[in-house]
């Protein structure tokens, strides 16, 4: 036995009281699902954990009923002073139960329990008091004075944090005072139902929030349903292409949050110790399961070989396996599709002249794993250095100057995040004014926070989650009263705007809305 | 005895340059009464294609100049166009067969809304942008940045403040601007293209291109180098076509608008074409 080996700590499961089956959550109630029920399994050991109900289109159209009765009749009416307390009742919630919601993401998702424990859950709870307290705020959000909810939302969640994604949905648009029909994974809907269960606990009105789970078809026919105002989606940019398709053209509004390949920098005059610390977070957090993860490793050519050498001795002490234990550091991969995934981008970069360097050690019998692996040699063109693999891979490739890492780090279609690692400040603020991204992390990585907006530049989507903008998501201005005699008053009319639009891109105009949607979205304060 | 008139040879604007459609092609502008006014460019896809490349080379300096000298330029543009009042209202009249008094209105309102929005230049930021308390011991702020070159449809009922209601707002961020002119009435956004190269604006900040919107909108709808598409004044074009191509790169979009108040000033339109970058620093004594 090594320094290296533990004993077992095992979080106990008995903390849960799961059901066999659980139906779709639609107006209040549990109720079954029209479509073929399907089982969720823990990645970590395949075993089944319990049925799931499966929504067809029948399903989501009472989904959108009950959203659409909870508005017209209870919610849009409701002052933002009871909304609120709503949110905090919902967040104090999520922290009585945190343990039961932690174990049961672990169980569901693969992922470390000291992630789902420490990450995860308590950053659902701060989402949810930071809307909470949005709520009779609206004023400030940026759009003016009494800006509008805009109906019925539609939410599509993926897999790699399945409840804080619900929350970076439901907390804001509920804040706003719209109603919701959210759609978890296929693979993690458990947190999702015991989430459900925390509503009825919180006695929030039926119908403000439906969940519905089932697969992609199911969260297409969402997205596409005609009474639905809203549609935020958290996936891939292949998905989020479609769903911008498929909406052209109608009145839906829509938030983006899709696929990233960010690059973090280390310059040679980094706090080693710390940027390794860092990396290893950037890209070995979650398995790598983060759209946001630091898949592409920029090093100072002269400090390259120092870096990888200390990259591989740490990996080395990265303990491996039962995502329960305590002190796992590395959990399953979700499901066998991803695993096969990450195995065929592997194997391309091999193809295209990588270097593969995967930390050995025990892979469990059963599940699905993938060691940490870092590549060497990596082209720009190579696919392990375009493509997102949403596992733990790193790809590292080399520069000389900060303008040659400014260069290859946005040599992407995706601007989702970066990363910068260096002890010179002004440095710092330069290559973050020049990198094409919308988070930028300093000398840290994959810090979240529900008051810092989150979300992407060019194909990495549109609009933010997260703080005001976040909050302005879910919101347009009060239509303003304004005569086309006052907009060719010029400055007076143009006044009127900034007094009652301000911020937003939906402000532009008042009565043939320049539909700032996707514009909007990506947008400050602005549209969202 | 009266002198012969010199008339003006109406071309595009592309990288600072004024050069003939690529194609060879024109058509035929005339005036409200029918009368032959000029014979403006005909652009085509590669002139399209070329004005993103002009576009795309200007961004970097556009977006990096300091906010204050973006203000002044957008000012420049406002000073030199109040001193050629009288050329832009003559031309207004002349094609869109107004009194000379509308004409002139049109002139100053345009003139009015360069001011307007040169002074948003530098404070625009300070109302979209804000720190954020994050939960540690963090730094953090999130601050609008230009989304890059953006392509505009302007609206086709107006000849110079339709065109610069959509175009000086994309400018204020730092956007680098392909806009495709009125059809009907080029011919000002033409003559306001040598106002802006004289006015400090540096070369492929604004390309304009004339000639028929339905033909050269999908070209950049769905150009990869294209960041955002203001489909303002596309609302007689298949514009849901257009959101769809533009949905391959996911582009942000704006939508038609019609009648007088299309593109009237709005911060949101500045706000539009931004993308908010949240920066996070670690703080420590050590």
């Amino acid at each position: 036995m090594s320094f290296l080996d533990y004993a077992p700590a095992p979080e106990s499961r008995a903390i849960l009281s799961l059901r066999d089956s659980y139906g779709l959550f639609i107006d209040g109630e549990f109720v079954d699902g029209r479509g073929t029920p399907f089982q969720t399994i823990s990645p970590s050991s395949e075993e089944r954990i319990a049925m799931i109900a499966n929504a067809n289109e029948a399903d989501i159209d009472d989904a959108v009923a009950a959203a659409r009765r909870a508005y017209d009749r209870v919610w849009s009416k409701m002052s933002g002073r009871d909304r609120g307390k709503y949110l905090f009742r919902i967040a104090r919630l999520v922290q009585e139960r945190a343990r039961e919601l932690a174990v049961a993401e672990s169980l569901d998702n693969g992922k470390p329990i000291k992630e789902s424990r420490d990450v995860d859950v308590p950053l659902v709870a701060a989402w949810f008091f930071y809307y909470a307290g949005w709520a009779d705020k609206l004023d400030h959000a940026g759009l003016g004075a009494d800006p509008r909810s805009l109906g019925v939302a539609a939410q599509v969640i993926p897999w790699n944090f399945p409840l804080l994604m619900l929350a970076w949905k439901i907390a804001p648009a509920l804040a706003a005072g719209n109603t919701v029909v959210l759609k978890p994974a296929e693979t993690t809907p458990l947190t999702a139902l015991i989430f459900a269960e925390i509503l009825q606990q919180a006695d929030l009105p039926a119908g403000v929030v439906n969940i519905v789970t089932g697969a992609g078809d199911t969260g297409a026919a969402l997205v596409a349903h005609e009474g639905v105002d809203k549609v935020a989606f958290t996936g891939s940019t292949a998905v989020g292409r479609a769903i911008a398709k498929q909406i052209a053209g109608t009145d839906k509004r829509a938030t983006l949050e899709l696929g990233g390949k960010a690059a973090n920098i280390v310059f040679d005059d980094a706090p080693i110790d710390q940027a390794i610390e860092g990396i290893v977070n950037g890209i070995f957090f979650n398995q790598g399961h983060v759209c946001c993860a630091g898949s592409r490793l920029l090093v100072q050519e002269n400090i390259h070989d120092e870096v990888v050498e200390r990259l591989k001795t740490r990996l080395s002490t990265l303990r491996l396996g039962d995502p329960l234990d305590k002190n796992t550091d590395i959990g399953a991969i979700n499901s066998r599709e991803q695993l096969d995934r990450i195995r065929a981008l592997s194997d391309a970069g091999v193809e295209e002249g990588a270097e593969r360097w995967s930390v050995p050690c025990e892979i469990p019998e059963n599940g699905f794993w993938y060691a940490p692996t870092i590549f060497t040699n990596v082209q720009t063109s190579s696919r392990i250095a375009r493509e997102e693999i949403f596992g733990p891979v790193l790809s590292v490739l080399t520069f000389r100057t900060p303008q040659e890492a400014i260069a290859k780090a946005n040599n992407t279609p995706y601007g989702l995040s970066a990363g910068i690692w260096t002890d010179k400040g002004s440095r710092i603020l330069a290559v973050a004014d020049q990198l094409r991204a919308g988070v930028i992390w300093a000398n840290t990585f994959n810090r979240f926070d529900p008051s810092s907006p989150f979300g992407g530049y060019k194909e990495s989507g549109y609009g933010r989650e997260g703080g005001r903008h976040g909050l302005a998501a879910y919101l347009s201005p009060a239509p303003i009263g304004r005569s086309a005699a006052q907009v060719t008053a010029g400055r007076s009319g143009a006044q009127r705007r900034i007094e009652g639009a301000d911020a937003s891109a939906e402000a532009s105009a008042s009565k043939p809305k320049p539909r700032a949607r996707r514009a909007g979205a990506a947008k400050k304060g602005a549209a969202k | 005895m009266s002198r012969l008139a010199v008339p003006k040879t109406y071309k595009l604007y592309i990288g600072g340059a004024f050069p003939r459609s690529e194609s060879g092609r024109t058509y035929e502008v005339v005036a409200a009464d029918g009368r032959f006014l000029a014979n403006a460019a005909k652009a085509s896809r590669k002139d399209a294609r070329d004005a993103v490349v002009a576009a795309r080379g200007a961004v970097a300096g556009w977006a990096g100049a300091t906010a204050y000298n973006r203000g002044q330029v957008l000012y420049r543009i406002a000073e030199v166009l109040e001193g050629r009042r009288a050329q832009f209202a003559a031309e207004i009249e002349e094609v869109e067969g107004v009194s000379r008094a509308v004409a002139a209105a049109q002139v100053d309102e345009a003139i009015d809304r360069w001011v307007w929005y040169a002074g948003w230049a530098d404070k625009f930021a300070q109302v979209a942008g804000n720190a954020n308390p994050v939960a540690g011991p963090y730094f953090n702020i999130s601050v609008p940045e230009p989304s890059g070159v953006i392509a505009v449809i302007a609206p086709q009922d107006s000849s110079l403040v339709g065109f610069v209601s959509a175009l000086a707002p994309a400018l204020v961020a730092g956007n680098s601007v392909v806009i495709v002119a009125s059809e009907r009435f080029p011919l000002s956004s033409i003559s306001l293209a040598e106002v802006l190269a004289t006015s400090d604006v540096p070369k492929g900040v604004v390309n304009v291109l004339t000639g028929s919107p339905a033909e050269i909108a999908p070209w950049l709808a769905s150009h990869a180098d294209v960041n955002a598409i203001d489909l303002v004044g596309a609302g007689g074009l298949d514009w849901v076509s257009l959101e769809i191509d533009a949905a391959d790169t996911l582009k942000r979009v704006l939508r038609p608008e019609n009648g007088p108040d299309a593109a009237a000033p709005a911060l949101g339109r500045i706000t539009a074409f931004t993308e908010t970058k949240t920066v996070w620093h670690t703080k420590s004594l050590r």
